[in-house]
């Protein structure tokens, strides 16, 4: 039982290959079920965000010969040469796998450092996948520690009281622009997770109008009931972008949403006054080249990255205690894992000793003839409970170690000596 | 008396430069405050300073170029302080505070030039003078935050965002500061101007002789109610209106050096 995780992020790959690898829920779905249904992986779970696309799976034989088919998957399932791939992807396995899942899931490894969004992300994405029936005890079990583990930085530290994430980030350089946002109004662009933290971050800054626009009016509606905002009609560019000093862009799609066209017109209407575009699609929703334009200012996800390092500067002192209950709980999973390959190793003695008896009777047995029946049952259960009691001890012990790494080594071992290679799991 | 003054100034201006400097980096409160004091310590050693001059001159200490230098000085700080504590920002203190600085210490630490007492004195000659000094100290001010709103929004449009951006006001805010600073040297150099014409009046019986400083002064008052009307409206708003106001401090200096220096009679150092 190995895990096994293949991934970019925005420390290893530029937005313009991110974006080529990102998954929208359709193509998580597909994925994982490709993947299981080729045999690649027994147990799926694809995490997509803006920042980040991450396979993480058992595989049926050892992860390390599971790797590079999972990397060709992904350069073949988003037709992207494997040469562009292969300097971004990571490859961790197991404890690697496991530590990195509990950092991602903690905001220790995010953009932004102890950012909220994530969290959501994680559970999301394993919602998602348990509902298709991608992920198996392993994964189930390895998600709900992540998630714990999210719970607990966000509650016991600073990293995640302090709301910090893209949307906040976002709407704080929109305050070096404007100042005080009270007299504003926005225009936000998707209705989803992201939408949705951006609305909330306006809200508490008590902007004037809050416009929203969304391909999906229903969903637009709801958020509008929410935050008391007003809908405005998909693809209505020019009426939409007229009054806004804040665009805040979060959509699915595949191409651009704001071309350069459009913002031109808008800022010939506006007069040329100052347009703060917030792009926070993967891929990009915005034209970066709108970014020479007078009085516009265009952030996307990358650019965000500058105000990560002066945030991260400054919670950096929480990083270790987080690092503690990430540490903490990578521990309490590869001992749940130790202890189930030890049941299952247990088992396994247990029927091959069961085979040995049968075969050292029946061949001891026939130069035996003058034993009844009864002495031979006898005899069989005497042997049965010396090997129980031999298999047990050594069991027990195992449970009772309290050290992890020494109850690995011993299952190993265990196995080493006991089970031939052919039969490891 | 003077040398006491003296070095109080310097050592409250450089005490505050200190603090709005560490403001500007660490970005905390009680630094802030404490650049806010110091300079409004420096004020009051530098306005001892400058009675001790004027005690001397027995009138406003603006007859030499390091009187009218140290006077200018004095009322950036002035200015500066009113627009901190009306906009309630203190970031901006690290970038005025050098001017003021190397003004009141050019000012006293250089021998004086002093030229005859002219024929003008009294009140209203005093209050045309100095708030003419206002005023170029207005629009220096303004200049200073057209640099500062110029740099920064440079700085967020390549997003190069250092620990300073944070700190500095908004770009917003420092357009707005920046328009109440040439508000304050509009209606100082309007208020100036005429009681300049007053006073030539009292002394000669005709309000109007030619003068290129006149000119001058005229051209800047109309330079600066065009950037104070464009500034307000959304074409020039922003990029454009600050580098007109550089523009527009550029003739400031002119009429304060070339000008005075080399073509007004009767307008030496202010």
């Amino acid at each position: 039982m190995e895990i096994v995780l293949v991934g970019l992020n925005h420390r290893t790959a530029p937005v313009e290959v991110r974006e080529k690898v990102s998954f929208n829920a359709e193509q998580a779905r597909r994925a994982a079920d490709e993947l299981r249904s080729r045999g690649i992986l027994e147990e799926t779970l694809v995490l997509s965000t803006c920042n980040r696309s991450e396979v993480y799976g058992v595989p049926p034989e050892f992860s390390h010969q599971c790797a590079p088919g999972l990397s060709s998957f992904l350069s073949e399932f988003h037709a992207v040469r494997p040469e562009m791939l292969s300097g971004s992807l990571y490859h961790h396995y197991d404890r690697e796998a496991v530590r990195h899942l509990f950092r991602v899931s903690a905001g220790l490894d995010s953009m932004l450092l102890g950012e909220a969004e994530i969290l959501g992300q994680v559970r999301e994405a394993y919602r998602f996948a348990h509902e298709h029936g991608a992920t198996g005890p392993v994964l189930n079990r390895l998600f709900q520690g992540a998630l714990e583990v999210g719970k607990r930085v966000r509650t016991e530290t600073d990293l995640g009281t302090r709301p910090m994430s893209v949307a906040s980030a976002g709407v704080k350089l929109a305050e070096r622009i404007f100042g005080k946002l009270e007299e504003r109004s926005v225009l936000v662009l998707g209705a989803g997770a992201i939408g949705e933290q951006v609305v909330s971050q306006l809200r508490v800054r008590g902007i004037a109008n809050l416009f929203l626009m969304n391909r999906s009016r229903d969903r637009a509606e709801e958020l509008a009931r929410e935050y008391g905002g007003k809908v405005v009609g998909w693809g209505e560019w020019d009426a939409a972008l007229r009054l806004p000093d804040v665009v805040v862009s979060s959509v699915a799609a595949e191409d651009l949403i704001l071309d350069r066209e459009i913002i031109e017109r808008a800022m010939e209407a506006r007069e040329n006054r100052a347009l703060f575009l917030m792009d926070l699609g993967m891929p990009r929703n915005i034209d970066p080249g709108v970014a020479k334009l007078y009085n516009v200012y265009v952030y996307n996800m990358d650019d965000l990255s500058d105000i990560v390092q002066q945030n991260r500067q400054a919670r950096e002192n929480e990083i270790p205690r987080a690092e503690n209950i990430v540490e903490a709980h990578v521990g309490k999973f590869l001992s749940w894992q130790a202890s189930v390959e030890l049941v299952s190793l247990v088992d396994e003695l247990r029927a091959r000793v069961q085979e040995e008896r049968i075969a050292f009777i029946k061949a001891r047995m026939e130069s035996m003839a003058h034993l009844s029946e009864q002495d031979r049952l006898r005899m069989e259960g005497l042997m049965d409970e010396l090997l129980e009691k031999l298999l047990l001890e050594p069991a027990q012990k195992l449970r009772g170690e309290k050290e992890l790494r020494r109850k690995v080594q011993n299952v190993e071992a265990l196995r080493d000596l006991f089970l031939s290679k052919r039969e490891k799991p | 008396m003077i040398h006491i003054a003296l070095i109080l100034t310097v050592a409250a201006y450089v005490l505050s430069l200190g603090f709005y400097v560490r403001y500007l980096s660490a970005g905390r409160a009680l630094i802030g405050r404490l650049g806010t004091v110091f300079l409004a310590l420096g004020l009051v050693a530098h306005y001892f300073a400058l009675l001790e001059r004027s005690r001397g001159l027995h009138t406003v200490p603006y007859h030499d170029l390091y009187g009218s230098m140290s006077l200018f000085g004095w009322l950036l700080a002035l200015t500066y302080l009113g627009l901190e504590l009306y906009h309630r920002h203190r970031s901006v203190g690290a970038f005025v505070l050098p001017f003021i600085l190397v003004f009141f210490l050019a000012a006293h630490l250089a021998p004086a030039d002093r030229l005859p007492q002219p024929n003008l004195r009294g009140a209203v000659f005093a209050f045309h003078v100095t708030l003419s000094i206002l005023a170029y100290a207005a629009f220096a001010l303004s200049f200073v935050l057209s640099v500062i709103f110029l740099g920064e929004e440079r700085l967020l449009r390549r997003h190069e965002l250092g620990n300073m951006v944070w700190r500095l006001p908004p770009l917003e805010l420092l357009e707005r500061m920046s328009q109440s600073s040439v508000l304050v040297g509009l209606v100082s150099i309007g208020i100036g101007t005429a009681l300049g014409f007053v006073s030539v009046d009292r002394l000669t019986g005709q309000i109007w002789f030619y003068d290129p400083k006149y000119v001058v002064t005229l051209l800047v008052l109309l330079l600066y109610l065009l950037y104070f009307r464009l500034a307000r409206t959304t074409t020039w708003r922003g990029a454009r209106a600050s580098k007109l106001c550089i523009f527009n401090f550029v003739v400031v200096v002119l009429s304060f050096t070339v000008v005075n220096f080399y073509l007004s009679h009767s307008h030496r150092y202010f």
